[in-house]
């Protein structure tokens, strides 16, 4: 009996161990498997030349116009999201902090927001695209993108100033602070550490993001120098070129995938330095 | 001390405008979107709609049956291989592992997270499908790797973070007073999980599974580049298919010169709303136990 036990534990033991170190293979597997393919791929025309001419057929050039695209589109969306979402999680932590129904029916319609795929949200965009008598632009990838980060950008904000030690907000009242100071000058700066991570998720969210740019951003092969013209966005660029029937073009999505990864990894390591360096100044 | 006030009462109403804008969000997105599938609603009833598996939009045939099967196959197959993976680990991390590994995990979970789904779409090409082709081949079975048991493996990886990071949540929020209790009486550990941690987190692993599915269901470049994109209702895993989220993703271009084409594609688009806020709530209500209440 005791003996049957003890096997039956061993099993699920070894398997959820082997569960568990997949998981970690997988990452590496996949992280290795980009960098291998794209690496051959990868020069300095790459990341530095917008497409000349034939480059769809193997020409010289580079993606450099979708690097900047989706920087563009992703800093302006942020941008939006910060501005929107700033004033939202402020306001759930310090005006409606006695009004606990309020506050958690919010914070479940966030999440469910969350949730919303980014495709809905092209098809949305679009939608309101046509609606405002817009073109495929930068402006409109902008407006899409902000609405698939906007949930994202409040929730992490919220989950940061939720952790703002109550003391603070009452001491903050006895000194005869407004809701307003007591907002910017207390809570904001207490949660700087992780606002700067929200703030570097959302960019992270707006960068890799394919499906929603799919209709709205456009696509082109020059540096967009106005908010009406429409611009390329990197994970785009490697949908396209993935699907040319030529080696050449197709190698060049690999090496653009390696692009696109390593910003994602930047992002995610400066979000983690950033937030453990900022956190030495905030009070416990 | 006025100009303070006035500031306050400014900022205030400048807060809550934000938050009435937020909230208008989903609202506007649904209406947008009932709005725009209204000429198709209107033209055709809704069980054709659904179930109808002629798929011509020249013709004027409109069936969507072939792109919710093939939505829910690709799900299914990715919540099989997923689910478990993400439990077993879940209890690993949780119940069995040292802690620096839960700290090694975290990072882990965050950047598969981040990873854009294009690149695990590309990842999926280089090795899902020469997988998929040479597991077919065991059986003889002819296939070109571009089918639902590609799009399944390559959605299973993706909505592995999402899971695995509400499922540690959820076993982490058990009082380990009951574990304590359960181990005390003489269980061995393996018994404690299955017949205590099992059980008091069953609603919280329905809501992170719930969450996995709806995950899945939307996802769309990623499945779009390995799952084939070939309109038929699948027979097996081996089949290309084409699910609802490729369906939008794939013909929006060219839908203005048809009648009815990009009524039809909103159409498609709401339904994976509503679902998938369906999905959410009832998911979210199973977690609410625990977060939302303190």
């Amino acid at each position: 009996m005791l003996r049957r036990k003890q096997i039956e534990e061993g099993v699920f033991k070894t398997l959820a161990a082997l569960a568990t170190y997949l998981i970690i293979a997988v990452l590496l597997f996949l992280i290795v498997v980009i960098f291998k393919q794209g690496y051959r791929a990868l020069d300095w025309d790459m990341i530095t030349k917008v497409p000349q001419g034939g480059y769809y057929f193997g020409g010289e050039g580079g993606i450099l116009n979708a690097i900047i695209g989706s920087f563009y589109l992703a800093l302006g969306a942020t941008g939006l999201a910060f501005i929107i979402g700033l004033p939202v999680a402020l306001f759930m932590n310090v005006f409606l902090i006695r009004h606990r129904f309020w506050l958690n029916r919010i914070r479940f319609f966030l999440d469910v927001l969350w949730g919303v795929p980014s495709i809905v949200y092209g098809a949305f965009g679009f939608t309101l695209m046509l609606f405002l008598g817009l073109r495929a632009s930068l402006l409109a990838g902008i407006l899409t993108v902000t609405l698939l980060i906007v949930p994202i950008m409040i929730r992490s904000i919220d989950e940061v100033l939720r952790t703002v030690p109550k003391g603070l907000l009452e001491s903050a009242y006895a000194l005869g602070s407004t809701r307003t100071e007591i907002a910017f000058k207390v809570f904001f700066r207490q949660a700087l550490p992780g606002i700067v991570t929200a703030i570097l998720l959302s960019f992270g969210r707006g960068i890799g993001d394919a499906a929603s740019v799919l209709f709205t951003a456009g696509y082109t092969d020059y540096i967009p120098t106005s908010l009406s013209q429409p611009a390329a966005t990197l994970p785009l660029a490697i949908f396209f070129q993935l699907s040319s029937p030529i080696p050449a073009v197709q190698e060049r999505a690999y090496a653009s995938a390696v692009v696109l990864t390593l910003f994602i990894l930047i992002i995610s390591l400066l979000a983690r330095l950033l937030s453990s360096k900022y956190k030495e100044h905030t009070i416990k | 001390m006025k100009r303070r006030k006035l500031i306050d009462q400014i900022t205030s109403g400048w807060m809550l405008l934000c938050l009435f804008v937020v909230l208008l969000i989903p609202l506007v997105i649904g209406l947008g979107l009932v709005l725009k599938s209204l000429p198709i609603l209107q033209l055709y009833p809704l069980s054709e709609l659904l179930n109808g598996s002629d798929w011509k939009p020249m013709a004027g045939h409109f069936g969507f049956k072939p792109f919710i099967v093939s939505s829910l196959y690709v799900t299914l197959i990715s919540f099989l291989i997923a689910a478990p993976v993400c439990l077993l680990s879940a209890i690993y991390l949780t119940q069995y592992a040292r802690r620096w590994l839960l700290n090694l995990m975290q990072p882990v979970i965050d950047i598969m997270a981040g990873i854009p789904s294009v690149v695990y779409g590309v990842w999926g090409i280089l090795v899902v499908v020469p997988l998929v082709v040479r597991l077919a081949s065991v059986w003889d079975l002819k296939t070109s790797g571009y089918c639902i048991l590609s799009g399944g493996i390559v959605l299973a990886v993706m909505s592995i973070p999402f899971i695995l990071n509400i499922l540690i949540e959820v076993f982490q929020t058990i009082p380990t007073e009951l574990k304590e209790a359960s181990l005390s009486v003489g269980a061995t550990y393996w018994e404690t999980i299955k017949f205590v941690l099992l059980r008091e987190g069953f609603s919280g692993i329905m809501a992170a599974f719930g969450l996995g599915i709806s995950k899945a269901l939307g996802e769309t470049i990623a499945v779009l580049m390995v799952v084939g994109n070939v309109v038929q209702i699948p027979g097996s895993p081996f089949q290309a298919a084409y699910p609802l989220p490729a369906l939008i993703a794939n013909n929006y271009g060219e839908m203005m010169s048809i009648p009815m084409y990009d009524s039809a594609l909103m159409f498609a688009a709401l339904i994976l709303f509503v679902i998938i806020i369906l999905f959410n709530i009832l998911a979210r209500l199973a977690i609410n136990h625990g977060e939302y209440r303190c």
